[in-house]
């Protein structure tokens, strides 16, 4: 057994392509191993900034033979035909086989292919795998065509020990595989040798490269939380910039540095995006969970205690220069009124088709105000709020820091005097962003926030951006899942459709049809789908209620979903559904048969029953239940009342069973025939408007 | 390798810097540097521009005619809208660019890069260099490359790109270009927390030595009030208009060079026009797409007429 070692080492790699990077070349690389056969006991990747390391443990030394049996021509064919294929599988005829098939007797070859050493295999599908890298971006150096991530410096590849023999051609200049790899790019440049994985581990270590990536994250976050606690603070953990920094170094330093004391009376926020956004630094916090003036630097070198003071000296000067900047527009912006700021967004386009941010803002304070009633909020403050919602786009802090909308927001609205739930309704709006993030609960902020992801999502369905696959530039799947959340998750009784509608009112764009609301609702259905697939709750009740008549109050979607998952449940509801599944049955076979003297199937089915052509009890049975039963859902349904909604369409099973049973409904007598079917479409339809049943599975 | 050498043998002691850390001699001691690493030492551009890469020695040379083609040039570089009438420590409308280009990108240009950033006194053994991802995009000269921002102790010093499309125009062969931020840099290696009080030639004042505010100061204060009060915005509209037409009518006789000129000055009184805030949104995307028109169709024509 034998083991490959490669190494690709290049410049700096971004840090938020490695991970992915990594992925990629073991998938490329052990797929192509299998399809050759060469069978190994493991691989793993490793990444650094610097290098991409893949370790494939267990191989073969040798290809095992594959047995491969090749149809020549037919037995009897052309010297020329025979000489032609004796040539391409380098036979002669009396290694040749005659066999007889189906379509004649043939001359069939049996080759042993294969067999060959590993380290002849490699090469070539290391080579291949390098050229198949998916890279999202990449480049070429030099006067080369190759492409990579940043400039390929080496490749490592060691097998069994030795170095494969392989050169890849960059186009101008040639890389050769090598058993040589450098360590830290200023530590320890200097060339080493390396023959195995075990050695070029320890090498490495050796020369202040930590090959594991979560080891290196283990260190960052052990160390920052000792030097936080031993400073008498709390690391605020930050699991997105851990995975980032990670990136950054190969031998990770923690320091800790300080903030001036000027600095702190602004916003944490504002403080913790000046750490984390421009100096990838972690912020600390105070024992009592306020922010502290320390934070935490992360950096590439070696402990050395002149070096350290200069790296938290150097990291401390530049975030007081960016703290400084942020003061400024900290005071700056606060000089003019959010109010005052309303103007400056005619100047900031929203979408090309969709006006300017201005034009946006107008549309969703009106749909704010309609939706404030429903989630118990005033209409007048949720228009005064939504009208400032997003005024802090102009700023210059925002223009700084654009993470901070809403945040900033909420703060200038207070310096200027609006109220707290005006202010956090500005900061609540954009919420939920991440699928993690919390939903707004204050009655403002909740009308805030749906109208403004209303209006994007009915706006971009109007101009035809309609995700579609993996493809969702504007993020309209997030926007949705967020309405979602915030209606199902504040239990609020709010049917869409009407909004929908009101947005495309105030878009007034030519050809706005009604028909992408319903193309918009789907698009919530589907999303409601997905979001709720973790939790026990069945796709095809959801689908089955949906169905019923574009449902577009989500809460009572949901509950209607859960009465009837419980009622099928019961032995009612396993009998109904059998029930229901023959009356469809039925109704199918006699469109198929479609009986005679019928033009329109569905016209016929859809005429009134006429009751004086019911000549058997069972049928009247029938009838009388279903006008029963369906004057009650009609009450039922009106007060929401799902539950007896649902049950009471169980005094149906015994008359549609007694129906079957006695009743023949292909009977010669048109006029009879096309009664009874009426009589089991009406049964449907009814039905139907608990839920489609025909789109319910069994239990 | 030799450099990686010396890098390594100065020990971390000594590199409290016994070179010229005073403005004018940051730029002597990179120019000399880079010069003797077989660069031309260009004179800035005479032209305003917003950066040094719009100068015709990186944008057309990246593309033709060379084969090899390694420079280096201070630029002055304008940002109208960056003017703080001099209150701000940090931002000017008016600063220096140390530009290299190295046509083709070398095998070893970062130890090359590593190595200078030692000569002016930033020892990579008594620092913490990083390069963090900074992709590089111009589109209103229709240019990108890959690259990244280096960092000394958590601060930006140089912009690193590998130019991948000029003018819509893919390079080949790739050059290199790195930028320093001449300014920082030497606030750094000054220890200075304002710009203006940067030492210019390490002269003392009695003797007549010179700040960089001493210089500089008054213009910014002067340019701020021009750029975003007294620009004249009906001059500057028509000196648009002008600029665009004779860069097109330039183009048709093949004289790429001067019509490159009038783009530059095409797109410097486009940076005067926002400064004064007088274009709104659509208007601001229309002059962009004339620009790049403009930039793109001399960028094609230099490439067609040079050998």
């Amino acid at each position: 057994m034998g083991e490959l070692l490669l190494e690709f080492l290049s410049e700096e790699m971004p840090a938020r392509m490695q991970m992915r990077a990594s992925h990629d070349l073991k998938l490329l690389l052990t797929s192509k191993l299998n399809a050759i056969g060469l069978i190994f006991s493991s691989a793993n990747v490793y990444v650094t900034p610097r290098r991409l390391t893949l370790v494939i443990d267990g191989l073969p030394r040798r290809q095992p033979s594959i047995i491969e049996e090749r149809r020549g021509p037919r037995v009897g064919a052309s010297e020329k035909a025979i000489n032609g294929f004796l040539t391409f599988s380098g036979l002669t005829l009396d290694q040749c086989e005659r066999r007889y098939t189906s379509n004649g007797e043939f001359w069939f070859v049996t080759i042993e292919k294969g067999g060959k050493t590993t380290a002849d295999l490699l090469p070539d599908i290391i080579l291949s795998s390098i050229c198949e890298m998916p890279w999202s971006k990449s480049m070429r150096w030099g006067e080369n065509n190759f492409r990579w991530v940043r400039p390929l410096h080496h490749i490592l590849a060691v097998f069994d020990g030795r170095v494969l023999k392989g050169t890849l051609d960059l186009g101008k200049t040639k890389l050769n595989f090598t058993d040589c790899t450098r360590g830290h790019r200023f530590l320890a440049p200097h060339v080493r040798v390396v023959n195995s994985f075990q050695e070029y581990r320890t090498e490495l270590r050796n020369s202040f490269v930590i090959l594991e990536r979560e080891c290196r994250k283990d260190i960052i976050l052990k160390d920052a939380r000792y030097l936080c606690d031993s400073n008498g603070f709390i690391l605020r953990e930050d699991s997105e910039l851990l995975e980032e920094v990670c990136g950054l170094v190969e031998w990770p330093l923690v320091l800790i540095g300080r903030i001036d004391a000027e600095f702190m009376s602004m916003p944490p926020e504002v403080l913790i995006a000046a750490m984390r956004r421009h100096q990838k630094c972690f912020a600390v916090n105070k024992k009592n969970g306020t922010l502290a003036d320390r934070f935490i630097i992360v950096s590439n070198m070696s402990s050395e205690i002149t070096r350290n003071a200069t790296i938290v000296a150097g990291n401390e000067r530049v975030l007081r220069a960016r703290l400084s900047d942020a003061q400024f527009f900290w005071e700056k912006d606060r000089a003019i009124n959010l109010s005052d700021r309303r103007k400056a967004l005619r100047e900031v386009q929203f979408y090309n088709k969709l006006g300017t941010l201005a034009d946006k803002v107008e549309r969703f304070a009106i749909l704010a105000a309609t939706i404030a009633p429903m989630v118990g909020a005033n209409p007048d403050n949720a228009y005064h709020a939504a009208v400032l919602a997003k005024a802090d786009l102009t700023t210059n802090m925002i223009t700084e820091f654009p993470e901070l909308q809403g945040i900033m927001g909420r703060y200038y609205a207070l310096d200027g005097g609006e109220d707290l739930h005006i202010a956090d309704a500005i900061a609540e709006h954009y919420c939920p962003i991440g699928p993690r993030d919390v939903c707004p609960t204050a009655p403002i902020s909740i009308a805030l926030s749906i109208a403004d992801k209303v209006d994007t999502l009915v706006g971009f369905f109007i101009i035809g951006e309609i995700p579609t696959g993996s493809k969702d530039p504007f993020a309209l799947r997030r926007t949705a899942l967020g309405v979602i959340r915030i209606i199902i998750g504040n239990n609020l009784r709010i049917k869409l459709l009407p909004l929908f509608a009101q947005v495309r009112d105030l878009i007034a764009i030519a050809g706005s049809a009604a028909e992408t609301d319903n193309k918009l609702l789907q698009f919530l259905i589907d999303r409601l789908k997905s979001h709720l697939r973790k939790k026990i709750i069945r796709q095809d009740l959801i689908t089955g209620v949906f169905d019923s008549g574009e449902e577009d109050d989500l809460v009572r979607l949901l509950s209607r979903v859960d009465v009837l998952g419980d009622f099928l449940a019961t032995d009612d509801g396993a009998k109904l559904l059998i029930c229901y599944r023959r009356v469809l049955n039925i109704l199918r076979a006699e469109e198929k048969n479609c009986i005679p003297c019928c033009t329109d199937y569905h016209f016929v089915l859809s005429k009134l029953i006429n009751s004086s052509r019911l000549v058997k009890t069972e049928e009247i049975n029938l009838y009388e239940a279903l006008r029963d039963v369906s004057s009650k859902i009609k009450i039922y349904l009106s007060s929401d009342d799902f539950v007896s909604a649902t049950v009471s369409v169980s005094a149906l099973i015994d008359p549609i069973n007694a129906f079957f049973d006695a009743v023949m409904v292909k009977t010669d007598d048109m006029l009879l025939r096309t009664n009874r079917l009426c009589l089991l479409n009406a049964t449907k339809k009814l039905l139907d408007s608990v839920a489609n049943f025909s789109l319910i599975k069994n239990c | 390798m030799n450099q990686e050498k010396n890098m390594l043998d100065s020990d971390l002691g000594s590199t409290v810097d016994r070179v010229n850390n005073h403005f004018q001699g940051i730029i002597l001691t990179l120019q000399s540097y880079w010069a003797s690493k077989g660069c031309i030492v260009l004179q800035p551009y005479d032209m305003e521009v917003g950066a040094g890469t719009l100068t015709p020695f990186t944008t057309l040379r990246s593309l033709a005619p060379d084969e090899v083609w390694r420079a280096v040039y201070v630029q002055p570089s304008r940002r109208p809208t960056d003017g703080r009438y001099g209150e701000s420590p940090n931002r000017l409308q008016h600063y220096y660019q140390f530009q290299v280009l190295l046509k083709p990108s070398p095998v070893d240009s970062q130890d090359l890069y590593l190595g200078s950033l030692s000569t002016i006194g930033l020892n990579p053994m008594a620092h913490d260099i990083r390069f963090v991802e900074d992709d590089w995009e111009n589109p209103t000269i229709g240019a990108w490359g890959l690259g990244w921002e280096v960092w000394c102790d958590g601060m930006e010093i140089s912009q690193y790109t590998y130019f991948q499309q000029i003018g819509g125009i893919d390079c080949m062969p790739i050059s290199l270009e790195i930028s320093y931020g001449l300014e920082r840099i030497a606030m750094y290696l000054q220890g200075k927390d304002s710009i203006f009080n940067l030492d210019w030639n390490g002269i003392p004042p009695e003797e007549g030595g010179k700040t960089y505010g001493d210089i500089y100061k008054q213009a910014e204060l002067e340019f701020s009030a021009y750029n975003f009060k007294y620009a004249d915005i009906d001059h500057l509209l028509r000196r648009f208009v002008d600029c665009e037409l004779d860069c097109l009518n330039l183009l048709k006789v093949d004289l790429a060079l001067p019509a490159y000129d009038q783009c530059l000055k095409a797109v410097h009184a486009f940076n005067l026009i926002d400064a004064r805030g007088v274009i709104s949104v659509n208007e601001r995307q229309s002059y962009i797409s004339r620009i790049r028109k403009l930039a793109r169709a001399c960028c094609e024509n230099w490439m067609n007429n040079s050998t």
